[in-house]
Parts: C-alpha cells; sequence; structure tokens
C-alpha cells in the first residue's frame, strides 16, 4: 500500500527462481536429485564480490526481506527495518541475498513442489532438512551467483543457527557471522512448544497424514493452533501485558465461550491469517530444523570443539524479555567462542518485545547492528572513510 | 593514551590473551591489538562504551562483573586487567579471586583512599572527601569500596597474592619522583600486577 517507496527502501523487488541440477545429498540419507531455491537480491555485487551479505530466515521468514512486490503490498518484506539504503544493513554498499530455504513453502522446492517420482506433491513425504543441509544448499547458492566469500551471514532465531553452522562447516567462505537471539541447540522446553504445535497439526482430521493437498483440504485448525502457541512463546509477559492488558472487546463479560479479552481476538486473527498463507507440512519441517539443530553433537558435545573450526568474527545479540531464546542460550555461544578463542562481540538489549525483538528496530538495536556493519564494511574495503578518500582520489 | 594505560600496556607481553574487564570505549585493547598482536576481550556495560567497542573491531562482551566470572574458564588467560573499578565492586576480594582463578597474571588500579588530600579532607571538614577527581557525594558515589594501598597489600597478604610490580601515580596518572617516598600518602592511583 505505500503510495510512495520510502527514500529507505530498497523499493520494487521481483524474487528469482534458481533451478540446481546438481544433486544434494541430505542429513537424513535421502538425495534431492534437484531443487529450486528462490531468493531476492538487493544492492549490487561489487568487482571482486567482496560485498555479499546472506540473509538466512527464520521459522516462517521467507526470500522476501526487504522492499516491495507491488505497489499493492499492505507491508514491506519481513527485515525492511534493516536492509535498505542507509540501514544497517546498507545496501548502498552490499549486495544482500535473502532466500527461501529448502523444504519452505513461498517457492522453493518443498512439500508442495511435485515430487517428479509421483508427479504428485511432495507432501509429507519431503524429507526432513537439517540446518546443515540449507547450508549445503546455500553454498551451492553461493557458488551460481559467484561469491567465494560472504562478507556476512546474518540470521535472527533459526536463521542465526544458520549463520552459525555456515562458521562452522565453511569457515574460509564467510568474513562475519551474526548470530542475533538465537542459541546453540533448543532447550527440552522450546522442543516441548514444538511438539504442541506439530501435534496441533497433524490430529487436525483435514491433515489426513500430510496428503491433504490431494484431499482440496487445509488443515486450517490445526495450523492455527500451532501458530498461537508459537506466538506466545515469541512475545513477552510485560509485552503482552502492556499492549493488551484484560481489555474487552465489549467492556463487559459474556459469560459464554466466545473470546472477550483483546488479546483472544489477536491471537485467533494471527492463527487464521497464518494458516490461509502457511503450508502446515513447512510448518512440521521448519520446527524438525530447529530441534534436530546441534553443531557440537558432531564434535563429542563440545560446543567449544565445534566452534574451534570458525575462522570468522562473531557478533552475538540477545534481548532482555526473550524467554524462547533467551540470553543464557546466546551467552553460552559467546562462551564458547571466547574459550576457543574466537573474535567475538556480544551485546544483550533491552527491548520488551521477547523473542520477537529481533523485527523490531529499536534504536539501540539498530545502533549496534550498524556499527558492526560499518566494520564489515570496512574489512572487505567498503567503509565509509574509505569510500570517502576514494571519492577524494577521483574528484583529484 | 591515558596514562595509566601507557604503563599497563608495557606490562602486557606481545601475541597473548587478556581480558579487560570494564574496558570502556576498547581503547587499551585497541592498542594491544595492533602493536603487540594481542588477543584481547573487554567486559562492559555501558551502551555507548559498546557500540564504541564494536567501531573500533575490538570484542566486548555486554557483561556486569559485579554478577560474576563463573562463566569463563580456570587459566584462559595470560593477564586479566581491570582499571579503575575495583572500588566500585560489591565485593571486591572476591573478584580479585575471580581475576585470579581466569587470569596467569592480573593488572588492577584504583585510587588510593589514603592520600593525603583525602585525609586532609575527612580530618578538617569532617565530611567524606569530594575532589575534582573523585567528583561524587557519599550518596551517589559508584565507588562504595575506597581501600588504601596498605589496605590492598595486606590483602594481598591474607590470601596469598604475590605483588609482581607497583607503580603509583597521581591523579594526572603520571609517575612522580616524590611520591615514591611515601607512596601511602603521596600517591593517588596505584597499578599492580599480581599473581597467585
Amino acid at each position: 500500500m505505500p503510495s510512495v517507496i520510502p527514500a529507505d527502501s530498497v523499493g520494487l523487488v521481483t524474487p528469482q527462481t534458481i533451478h540446481f541440477d546438481t544433486p544434494l545429498a541430505l542429513a537424513c540419507g535421502r538425495v534431492l536429485e534437484h531443487y529450486d531455491l528462490v531468493i531476492e537480491t538487493y544492492g549490487t555485487l561489487n568487482a571482486d564480490a567482496s560485498n555479499a551479505v546472506l540473509i538466512c530466515h527464520a521459522l516462517s521468514g521467507h526470500h522476501h526481506a526487504a522492499g516491495y512486490h507491488s505497489m499493492d503490498d499492505r507491508k514491506p518484506g519481513w527485515w525492511d527495518s534493516a536492509i535498505g539504503p542507509g540501514k544497517a544493513i546498507d545496501t548502498n554498499r552490499f549486495y544482500v541475498v535473502a532466500l527461501n530455504n529448502l523444504g519452505g513453502c513461498h517457492g522453493s522446492t518443498g512439500p508442495t513442489s511435485i515430487n517428479p517420482d509421483t508427479h504428485k506433491p511432495y507432501g509429507p513425504d519431503f524429507p526432513i532438512v537439517t540446518v546443515k543441509d540449507w547450508v549445503n544448499s546455500q553454498v551451492r547458492l553461493a557458488d551460481h551467483l559467484g561469491i567465494q566469500r560472504w562478507a556476512a551471514i546474518v540470521g535472527g532465531s533459526l536463521g542465526g543457527m544458520q549463520a552459525l553452522q555456515w562458521s562452522i562447516d565453511y569457515p574460509e567462505r564467510v568474513a562475519h557471522s551474526l548470530v542475533i537471539a538465537s542459541a546453540p541447540k533448543l532447550s527440552a522446553q522450546n522442543i516441548a512448544f514444538n511438539e504442541v504445535a506439530r501435534q496441533a497439526i497433524s490430529k487436525d482430521p483435514q491433515f489426513h497424514q500430510g496428503h491433504y493437498y490431494e484431499q482440496e483440504v487445509v488443515p486450517k485448525t490445526g495450523l492455527a493452533l500451532a501458530r498461537m502457541v508459537g506466538h506466545i512463546t515469541y512475545l513477552s509477559d510485560d509485552g503482552m501485558r502492556e499492549k493488551f492488558g484484560r481489555e474487552m472487546r465489549a467492556g463487559k463479560l459474556s459469560f459464554d465461550f466466545n473470546p472477550q479479552f483483546e488479546v483472544e481476538s489477536y491471537l485467533q486473527y494471527q492463527g487464521e491469517r497464518f494458516s490461509t498463507a502457511f503450508d502446515a507440512n513447512t510448518y512440521l519441517l521448519m520446527t524438525k530444523a530447529l530441534d534436530y539443530f546441534d553443531p557440537a553433537a558432531d564434535y563429542d558435545d563440545d560446543l567449544v570443539k565445534a566452534l574451534s573450526h570458525a575462522s570468522c568474527r562473531f557478533l552475538v545479540v540477545a534481548f532482555t524479555t526473550d524467554w524462547r531464546f533467551s540470553p543464557e542460550r546466546s551467552r553460552e555461544i559467546v562462551d564458547a567462542l571466547v574459550a576457543a578463542g574466537k573474535q567475538v562481540s556480544y551485546a544483550e538489549v533491552e527491548s520488551a518485545h521477547g523473542h520477537d525483538a529481533f523485527l523490531i528496530p529499536s534504536p539501540r538495536y539498530m545502533e549496534l547492528f550498524g556499527a558492526y556493519m560499518e566494520r564489515v564494511a570496512r574489512d572487505v574495503g567498503i567503509g565509509k572513510a574509505q569510500q570517502e578518500q576514494k571519492e577524494t582520489a577521483n574528484a583529484r | 593514551m591515558r596514562a595509566d594505560l601507557e604503563i599497563i600496556q608495557e606490562w602486557i607481553k606481545p601475541n597473548t590473551r587478556v581480558l579487560d574487564l570494564g574496558c570502556g570505549d576498547g581503547e587499551l585493547l585497541a592498542h594491544l591489538a595492533e602493536e603487540k598482536g594481542v588477543q584481547g576481550y573487554g567486559l562492559e556495560i555501558d551502551h555507548d562504551n559498546i557500540t564504541a567497542c564494536i567501531e573500533k573491531g575490538v570484542n566486548v562482551v555486554e557483561q556486569d562483573i559485579d554478577n560474576g566470572l563463573a562463566s569463563i574458564r580456570n587459566n584462559s588467560f595470560d593477564s586479566v586487567v581491570m582499571t579503575q573499578a575495583l572500588q566500585t565492586m560489591h565485593r571486591p576480594d572476591q573478584i580479585v579471586d575471580e581475576m585470579l582463578r581466569i587470569g596467569k597474571e592480573c593488572i588492577v588500579t584504583f585510587p588510593n583512599f589514603a592520600h593525603w588530600r583525602a585525609r586532609f579532607y575527612l580530618a578538617f571538614r569532617g565530611r567524606m572527601p569530594v575532589s575534582k577527581f573523585l567528583p561524587y557525594t557519599w550518596y551517589n558515589t559508584p565507588n562504595i569500596h575506597f581501600c588504601t594501598f596498605d589496605d590492598f597489600e595486606k590483602l594481598c597478604v591474607e590470601r596469598n597474592i604475590q605483588i609482581l610490580d607497583r607503580t603509583v601515580v597521581d591523579h594526572t596518572l603520571r609517575d612522580r619522583w616524590w611520591i615514591r617516598l611515601w607512596p601511602n600518602m603521596l600517591g593517588e592511583i596505584a597499578i599492580y600486577r599480581i599473581t597467585r
């Protein structure tokens, strides 16, 4: 709905689909013979391909991270607050790549894609993909784009896990890793929330063991419930109190089971909206990828040992009221990096927004983020001072 | 560079690992990284200082030292530095113990409460000393555990801490010959290098 595109927006963007024909071996033992990845890019790749930044998305994210697809769009991309001209990830200088991961439901190969063996949608037969698999597919993407080394890989939550995995598996291909509101692995409590979400979906009568496409139905109730549970855990107690309190829509109790408190109708609305926009099989896959993530498992359960392979510099950020991916979990990453002798900075940003804070542009968060990205720019020779010098030299 | 940092950096060996507790804007660590190839980390809680460190490319971890250093492994640093913060700690003795657990050597600096000006102020005005150098009043001061050089050295004896070096300076952080005559009376800030 922007009547005018804001000056600090990347503007109108068009996704592109990239087809890959080299088989991709997955952690589960299966192989994807061919697959598509849908991406968006913002900014311009420089001559030596040194200014590329990869954006990794979280549970329900996708390739549309910034800008607008059309003038009718209600909202810009999901991380528009951080990506654009003059923003923390400054597209005047950086070439930004955002993708939809394998197993997604926004155009990359996933459960809704046609399985070449059966000529029907994969549905529940789509292989369980892991963070490691995603990173391997992103490496192919980097090769395709001619990017040997990312200036930075940036992600929040599940996206931060990908940034971390990159640093361990492909140390020579990443200069900086920004791990925001993330964790080195999920806790039992976190897995438990995911299991409630999965149960809500799979117990929906419309789920049909994941073969709902053929029945031309959608397990909307289950997906909405899954989202509602998730949504509660992404907010903080304080944040919810501030936003909804005990406000009632009609102003008084109605003594029935219809939604009366504002928070009830908000959650129902969020669940409802999500259930028509997202695929249930993808939701199941994404929660599994979260549960399975544990880079230390390959290194005798020793995170220090796992991270000793990294050679990039790290920025780790956590938010005070985030209880789904609490600051303590980020500290585990930081402590392991310090013990492994890696370069790391860590900030714990005050916010009332819980886990969602990583998507909300609070002043201190954006200042830190921008300061770190300026430093990344300097490292690859496109810092503000360096550019001014170049301009002066050119003017002469 | 701040004069005390100048003295401290001379005590730090090249290519070592350094932890700076309350690292400020990262000046010392940036200098040590550039000049001596030191791999440093700073702990800091001030937001502007943290941003300044990040801008400089200094590793900084947002952490309140008063909440302890339990997450840092034994003997994982060659030197642990704390400048002008000992007197602001809830338990300075425990922090010194923690520093010595983490680092092979520690460098601490703190103001001397037995400096003649402080003694004079308390003796004749009968009130807690306030100076340009320590401008706080008793109710708003972050300096909750003042001590004297002699107090600190007594703590070192009691805790079996070995003093490797001591430099005593004035409030402009410069080394003056006359301070050496009676450090506990004439010195304003001490810089100690200690080990266990």
